[in-house]
């Protein structure tokens, strides 16, 4: 059912058409020279239709504006997803990825006139290895489960190196999906290690796990649950001991930086998030940019290109017996890499351990104030994100799910939802540190009055929600089970 | 710090409520070595003047393409983004928002990526196409493991000149199944597919219809790549593909050194629930609207973890909008046109440069992008021109060059180039008389 002519929206609330319903009418929104319909020398005739809408240039305007209204976005409030760190994005820094002299340049330009593009992926690779403490970083994965496959490609290949291909990958249950599917993708079978009733890894079952097969751990720390592992060094020394490495899922780099540096704690290769921990903007889904970190053993097989200094020239060394090799197109996404040295100069030093504190101190505050209403699964402090459940409510017919739908009714972007698997219900709360006092007390009361109605028995308005954004809820089996993928001029019809 | 809003008062009264003294009580699990109780070595923070600066100041020791005539290509091109695309994609809405996990809330975003998917199956003339892929080299990659899901078969074969890069990242991607091989022959009865690029790495534009054929035959899957996704606004559609893989930063996208680029992928339905990547899908709300949804993710990492098709999760979604936004200008009308003017351009470029003595075209056809074989080193070449301000290609084996002409190109732009060849030559000949 699409949009009928009068009704389009009410007050500033707005429906919008597909630009495919806008009909073809021979408008145009550009101005470009007339061919001149010379003989073609393509060796095929001209193509005559493509099916693509003809609107003008405000329209168009219009219309993606009108679609922009529909969104959430973290410059329009609260976003606390777990595990996602969606903190503020500064425009400074889409103002210095847009000069023409980082926009405007081509990867395969001679070496001498990129040197500045050069000296930025080169200064960026300097600024994670101080960070991490590992002393050799690549830009080139595209995002973060990019990071993860040329991570645990390289850690293949120093097993290669030493002769013995080993099989396996141990994972624990609370791992992000993209760890165990990165870990497939490289060829390995994954084991998975429980957790203990405390929300981190069970040492003894990892130990019972670790033999002369195991390639590799892939850890998320702090891990997903908030937590920060706490006998990590142990579970790296006993690793290291069996001849594996030590993986590490950089997603949470956010409760760390400038303050831990996963090298201390017996890392061997990590990712790094920079659209999380580097606020480079999310965009709706991407780009992202998953640079890794790996300790001076395993750089010899990083991917190509690499970047050298020589003097005072950068250089791009494109081919390397030992490189597990290319991983991506051309130089990685350079543009997510001027973005975020703006973001680390912005900071400093000082700046970056004051994020990882705020942050931590935000989760923290929330956690604190959230106790007395809402179950808690695990005991003590959180790392920058804290864990709750729906345990308390859903006996009132409240899920997690009722919950976060509440929140978007209420004007918050809910939280992660039933993730980590490891807990039932869960709801992964990642305020982040460019949020203010007030604004977690917002939400803080936001969730304390859910609590309230639950007990009030008013679940069925709960149930209900929400109401007032641009869409209830969705019918998502339907869209599974009759996938309509793009449009036709049939589906408008009916 | 201009980004941290908690002033030192908020932060007291906090850890107050949270019952502790100092925001080092809540690191209680880090084990003692890995606490930093000194900074980093690195520098202080700066203020917002500082950092443009010195950004600035890198920026300013590159050579943009704006700065004078500009003939590189192969798989990255130069072309005009209007100023509309980039105002949109900056609008807080689609820049700041995440992943469309709650669609109550994300329908610009959803509706985006459903015109997105929509213009690129209309383009590729495939039934369906995904949310987008990193980029064009490994959207490939993927088309050549989904390729051997879909068959069961080890083998991927490349027909022709396939972008080098493109290869090196198939390469990577399988180098860990010791049963895959990357081979150059005709498909045979363990292939699982055969892959081509239109217009080829050298700017010839290939026709499908005997591949198609080879595939019929054999069992295999057809993977078209495009890298110049403005040559479909000329070429035909690759229909005889089941998969069509490649490149779309031609539309929307800065050349950026690279990156982020925008990767796509579609194909034929009945390889739906093998394909990588997000997908959104039409449904309805509680109140029956029409309404779009992230779709079919049991194909996914989030559920499938170890056997989901892929373990891609963020994907290139702004530059999938800016792509969808210059596409909407474009239209029906001016895509074509774009692709036209292209395409007369390089003719142009292939006539001046045909006068220049000794060099010769050996395309029998182009888009966009052909090669020129000169009396000279092109890597030499292209060294020599840069330092006069001409990025004159990018330098093949030996004497020859690839040239790629866009809407960019002037008349003017070309006529520098034919004289610095001419020059070259001449200087070549001199020295073969000496």
């Amino acid at each position: 059912m699409t949009v009928s002519e009068l009704d389009k929206g009410r007050g500033l609330n707005v429906e919008e058409n597909l630009l495919f319903e806008k009909g073809t009418n021979g408008a145009c929104g550009v101005d470009l020279p007339e061919p001149k319909n010379t003989p073609l020398r393509t060796g095929f005739a001209a193509r005559d239709y493509v099916g693509l809408p003809e609107v003008s240039e405000p329209q168009v305007m219009r219309h993606f504006v009108r679609l922009s209204k529909l969104n959430y976005a973290i410059d329009s409030g609260l976003y606390p997803l777990g595990s996602c760190t969606m903190k503020h994005n500064p425009r400074l820094n889409e103002k210095v990825s847009r000069l023409p002299g980082f926009a405007g340049i081509h990867p395969l330009q001679p070496e001498g006139t990129i040197q500045g593009a050069l000296e930025v992926i080169y200064t960026v690779q300097q600024w994670l290895a101080k960070l991490s403490g590992l002393p050799h970083v690549t830009l080139n994965p595209a995002a973060g489960a990019h990071g993860e496959f040329a991570g645990i490609m390289v850690i293949h290949r120093a097993h290669e190196a030493k002769g013995k291909v080993r099989k396996t990958v141990l994972i624990p249950d609370s791992a992000h999906g993209t760890n165990p599917a990165t870990a497939a993708a490289c060829g390995y079978e994954t084991k998975t290690i429980p957790s203990t009733k405390d929300g981190t890894v069970d040492v003894d079952a990892f130990k019972s796990m670790l033999n002369d097969d195991v390639a590799a751990l892939m850890l998320t720390n702090p891990n997903t649950c908030g937590l920060f592992e706490p006998r990590v060094k142990e579970i790296a020394d006993v690793l290291h001991k069996a001849g594996a490495y030590f993986y590490c899922d950089g997603a949470n780099f956010n409760a760390l930086v400038g303050r831990i540096r996963p090298a201390d704690f017996g890392v061997d290769v990590m990712h790094f998030n920079l659209h999380k921990t580097f606020s480079t903007p999310h965009g709706g889904g991407g780009p992202g940019c998953g640079p890794i970190a790996v300790s001076a053993e395993l750089a010899p097989y990083l991917p190509v290109p690499k970047i050298v200094k020589e003097k005072d020239a950068y250089k791009l060394v494109t081919e390397d017996k030992d490189s597990i090799g290319r991983l991506k197109g051309f130089n990685g996404q350079f543009g997510m890499a001027v973005r975020a040295l703006a973001y680390m100069m912005s900071h400093g030093s000082d700046g970056l351990r004051q994020v990882a504190e705020d942050a931590v101190l935000n989760a923290n505050y929330i956690l604190s104030q959230l106790r007395d209403q809402y179950h808690v699964p695990f005991p003590g402090h959180c790392m920058h994100e804290c864990l709750l459940t729906d345990k308390l409510q859903k006996d009132k017919g409240v899920t997690t799910n009722d919950i976060a739908k509440t929140l978007i009714e209420y004007g918050i972007h809910p939280m992660t939802v039933y993730f980590p698997l490891v807990v039932q219900g869960a709801m992964l709360i990642e305020p982040t540190e460019t949020e203010t006092k007030a604004s977690l007390d917002h939400f803080i009361a936001v969730m304390k009055m859910i609590a309230e109605q639950t007990i009030a028995g008013n679940s069925a308005a709960l149930q209900n929600n929400p109401v007032s954004s641009p869409r209830r809820r969705l019918d998502e089996v339907q869209a599974a089970r009759n996938p309509v993928l793009k449009w036709t001029a049939k589906d408008t019809a009916a | 710090m201009r980004y941290l809003p908690l002033t030192p008062r908020d932060r007291t009264e906090m850890l107050k409520s949270i019952g502790v003294k100092a925001v080092d009580d809540l690191y209680v699990s880090v084990p003692k070595e890995a606490k930093l109780s000194a900074l980093i070595d690195l520098p202080a923070h700066q203020g917002e003047i500082e950092v443009e600066k010195a950004l600035t100041l890198m920026a300013q020791k590159n050579h943009p393409a704006a700065n004078g005539p500009f003939f590189l290509g192969a798989g990255c091109y130069n072309h005009h983004i209007p100023a509309t695309v980039d105002h949109l994609i900056q609008r807080s809405e689609f820049l700041t928002s995440y992943t469309p996990y709650q669609p109550e809330i994300s329908q610009g975003t959803l509706t985006a990526i459903f015109e997105f998917q929509t213009i690129i199956a209309n383009l590729t003339g495939m039934d369906i196409a995904n949310a987008s892929m990193y980029d064009g080299a490994t959207a490939t990659a993927e088309a050549a493991l989904m390729a051997k899901r879909v068959t069961g078969r080890a083998n991927i074969h490349i027909h022709g000149a396939l972008h080098p890069q493109y290869r090196e990242v198939i390469e990577t991607y399988i180098r860990n199944y010791s049963d895959v091989s990357v081979k150059t022959s005709a498909p045979d009865a363990n292939a699982a597919c055969v892959i081509v690029q239109t217009p080829d790495f050298h700017g010839e534009p290939q026709a499908l219809a005997a591949l198609r054929k080879q595939c019929d035959e054999s069992g295999a899957l057809l993977v078209v790549v495009v890298n110049e996704i403005l040559s479909l606004g000329l070429l035909p559609a690759p229909v005889e593909a089941d998969i069509v893989a490649g490149e779309a930063q031609s539309i929307g996208v800065p050349m950026s050194f690279g990156g982020p680029h925008l990767g796509f992928f579609a194909c034929r339905k009945q390889y739906l629930r093998q394909m990588p990547g997000r997908l959104c899908g039409e449904t309805v709300d509680k109140d029956g609207r029409r309404s779009f949804v992230l779709t079919l993710s049991t194909r996914e990492q989030h559920i499938r973890r170890e056997k989901a098709t892929s373990n891609i999760c963020t994907n290139q979604g702004l530059f999938a909008l800016a792509f969808t936004i210059h596409m909407s200008l474009l239209g029906e009308i001016g895509f074509k046109k774009l692709a036209r003017l292209n395409h007369e351009r390089a003719c142009l470029l292939a006539d001046r440069l045909s006068k220049v003595k000794n060099i010769k075209l050996p395309n029998k056809s182009f888009f966009n992008e052909f090669v020129v074989e000169l009396p000279v080193s092109a890597a030499q070449t292209v060294k020599e021109l840069a330092a006069k301000g001409i990025i004159a290609g990018y330098p093949l084996a030996g004497n020859k060059l690839l040239v790629a002409a866009t809407e960019m190109t002037s008349e003017a732009d070309i006529e520098v180039l034919a004289g610095a060849l001419e020059k070259l030559s001449a200087t070549a000949r001199t020295k073969e008389v000496a």
